[in-house]
């Protein structure tokens, strides 16, 4: 896909719950710098895959490395440079919005905190929110401050789990806009999942499309919809959501359904 | 190691944190310290009153000068039971408020956040001691320093057990979440009745001795009792074999917290914790 040099790289990656197949087999690369949106139905492995990636999950096997390291043991020399932001991971509510960022400035051992800190709320307009608690945030709100919080470190790759889950159409479109600029500034690798599918065609470079555990489709949202003779990528999520048959009309024509 | 210190010091203010802005939070350290404190201590002075009512010789002579292993005991052990609930607290304050897997996925280390909690909890062990003390010179005349620096061991040791225990339940926080609540208000409580907290080994039925002798609490007590009694060499009498089963606690403390968290690693468990 990429002649960038690979970020993440999965190989044969599978993780088995019972008798059921959360993952099976999902092999791909991710090179610097690209956005990549990860899309499927719920329980299509989204979450398993990122959980993996940030090493909160044993895969059952394959292999997964990070920036070169493998996830499975070399964990903590990967965390410093990624980070992670998701719509159902809070941040401590009985903090203020300036404490947060402090702690999470100090676990990641960011030289100047108390500076870096003021900087990152300027540009996510949370000065006026900076002696909230976060657990009095709306939702909206406690997003912007993840984010803000994500960025920190100013991660060689970051995770995003449904980002702007509960954010307005106008605040997730600042938000996206407010993502593209640093990307701009300074390429990093994104991986999102979302179910709003316009903001993936507009904001993603690539789309993985993960169903049943398995890859269903990786390639720029244009190639993905020839690939299915879609129209755009919420026919095509509404198709394999509600179980319909779908043809593969790429080099392998493969059935899938 | 620079780096390490800056996480253990974010950590230890994160839950400090928590206390200058909750006065009921800061007022839950005390109360039920305190709360035990005056039952205890007003027990004693009836047991006293009744010793000293009856007419000599009519009653074991021991009783009223040692009723005060009542309040040294009630003391030591709410230092150990404040300073388990210190370690697990601490995690579940991360379960409760949903940041555990924020936290989870930062260069924070296992051990750095132990360490954390456990220097959290010995400053409010710190202070719930100086008010027990306090409280127990001002309203028993009990003196708990009059123990000299034979203390210091017990304190040790005793906070060292409660650790080893703070880290099996906190293994069972990381690996069951809420459903382990009831081990960080339980476990104390299942182990005090053999610890000879409040009465020696010797009251234990026989069968039931060797279970105390494996708890290090056990020696503790004992030799609180002695001290409070007279002897001269509180604290030292049982260090090392103290310190032979303290150690060996904490390393199973260490095996089973590492294999809980690796269990919830692998179940799926870890990435879900605070969404059930």
């Amino acid at each position: 896909m990429s002649q960038k040099p690979s970020v993440i790289d999965v190989k044969g990656l599978t993780k088995v719950y019972g008798t059921t197949r959360a993952l099976d087999s999902v092999s791909l690369q991710i090179g610097a710098g690209q956005i990549v949106g990860l899309l499927g139905p719920n329980g299509a492995g989204k979450t398993t895959l990122l959980h993996c990636l940030l090493g909160l999950l044993t895969p059952t096997s394959g292999t997964l490395t990070v920036f070169g390291h493998p996830m499975a043991t070399h964990r903590w020399a990967v965390l410093p440079r990624m980070n992670f932001a998701a719509a159902d991971a809070d941040l401590p509510s009985n903090l203020t919005v300036q404490e947060i960022l402090t702690l999470y400035a100090r676990l990641y051992t960011v030289p100047a905190p108390r500076a870096v800190v003021a900087t990152l709320m300027a540009r996510t307009r949370l000065v006026p929110l900076a002696s909230r608690l976060f657990g009095q945030l709306s939702a909206g709100e406690r997003m912007r401050v993840k984010l803000a919080k994500a960025m920190l470190n100013q991660p060689a790759l970051l995770l995003l789990d449904e980002p702007t889950l509960n954010l307005d159409p106008s605040m997730a479109e600042q938000m996206r806009q407010w993502l593209l600029g640093l990307h701009r500034q300074r390429p990093f690798t994104i991986l999102l999942t979302s179910h709003n599918m316009v903001e993936v065609e507009r904001f993603c470079e690539r789309v993985l499309f993960l169903h049943r555990g398995r890859l269903l489709a990786d390639g720029s949202p244009a190639a993905v919809l020839r690939q299915f003779g879609q129209p755009n990528l919420e026919a095509l999520f509404l198709s394999i959501a509600r179980g319909g048959e779908l043809v593969d009309l790429g080099a392998s024509q493969e059935v899938v359904g | 190691m620079k780096a390490s210190a800056t996480r253990i010091w974010a950590m230890v203010l994160r839950y400090g944190a928590l206390h200058r802005r909750s006065l009921l939070r800061t007022f839950d350290v005390f109360f039920w310290p305190v709360l035990d404190l005056l039952v205890w201590g007003f027990v004693t002075v009836y047991i006293q009153r009744q010793a000293a009512s009856q007419p000599a010789g009519s009653s074991p002579a021991f009783i009223g000068s040692t009723a005060g292993f009542l309040i040294g005991g009630m003391i030591l052990w709410d230092l150990h039971y404040r300073a388990q609930q210190g370690m697990t607290i601490s995690l579940m304050e991360e379960i409760w408020t949903r940041n555990i897997v924020n936290l989870l996925v930062t260069p924070l280390r296992r051990w750095e956040w132990l360490v954390a909690t456990i220097v959290y909890g010995l400053g409010k062990v710190a202070v719930i001691a100086l008010v027990l003390g306090s409280l127990a010179f001002g309203l028993y005349a009990f003196r708990l320093w009059d123990l000299g620096w034979g203390l210091v061991p017990l304190l040790i040791h005793l906070l060292l057990f409660a650790w080893a225990i703070g880290l099996v339940t906190a293994g069972c926080v990381i690996r069951f979440g809420y459903a382990a609540e009831v081990l960080i208000w339980g476990i104390p409580f299942l182990i005090q009745p053999f610890s000879a907290v409040f009465y020696p080994v010797a009251v234990l039925p026989e069968w039931l001795r060797p279970l105390a002798l494996a708890l290090p609490a056990t020696y503790i007590f004992e030799d609180l009792r002695a001290a409070l009694a007279g002897s001269p060499s509180i604290g030292w009498a049982h260090f090392l074999p103290l310190a032979a089963l303290n150690g060996l606690y904490v390393l199973v403390g260490i095996a089973v917290f590492g294999w809980l968290f690796r269990t919830a690693q692998a179940s799926g468990r870890l990435g879900h914790l605070g969404q059930d």
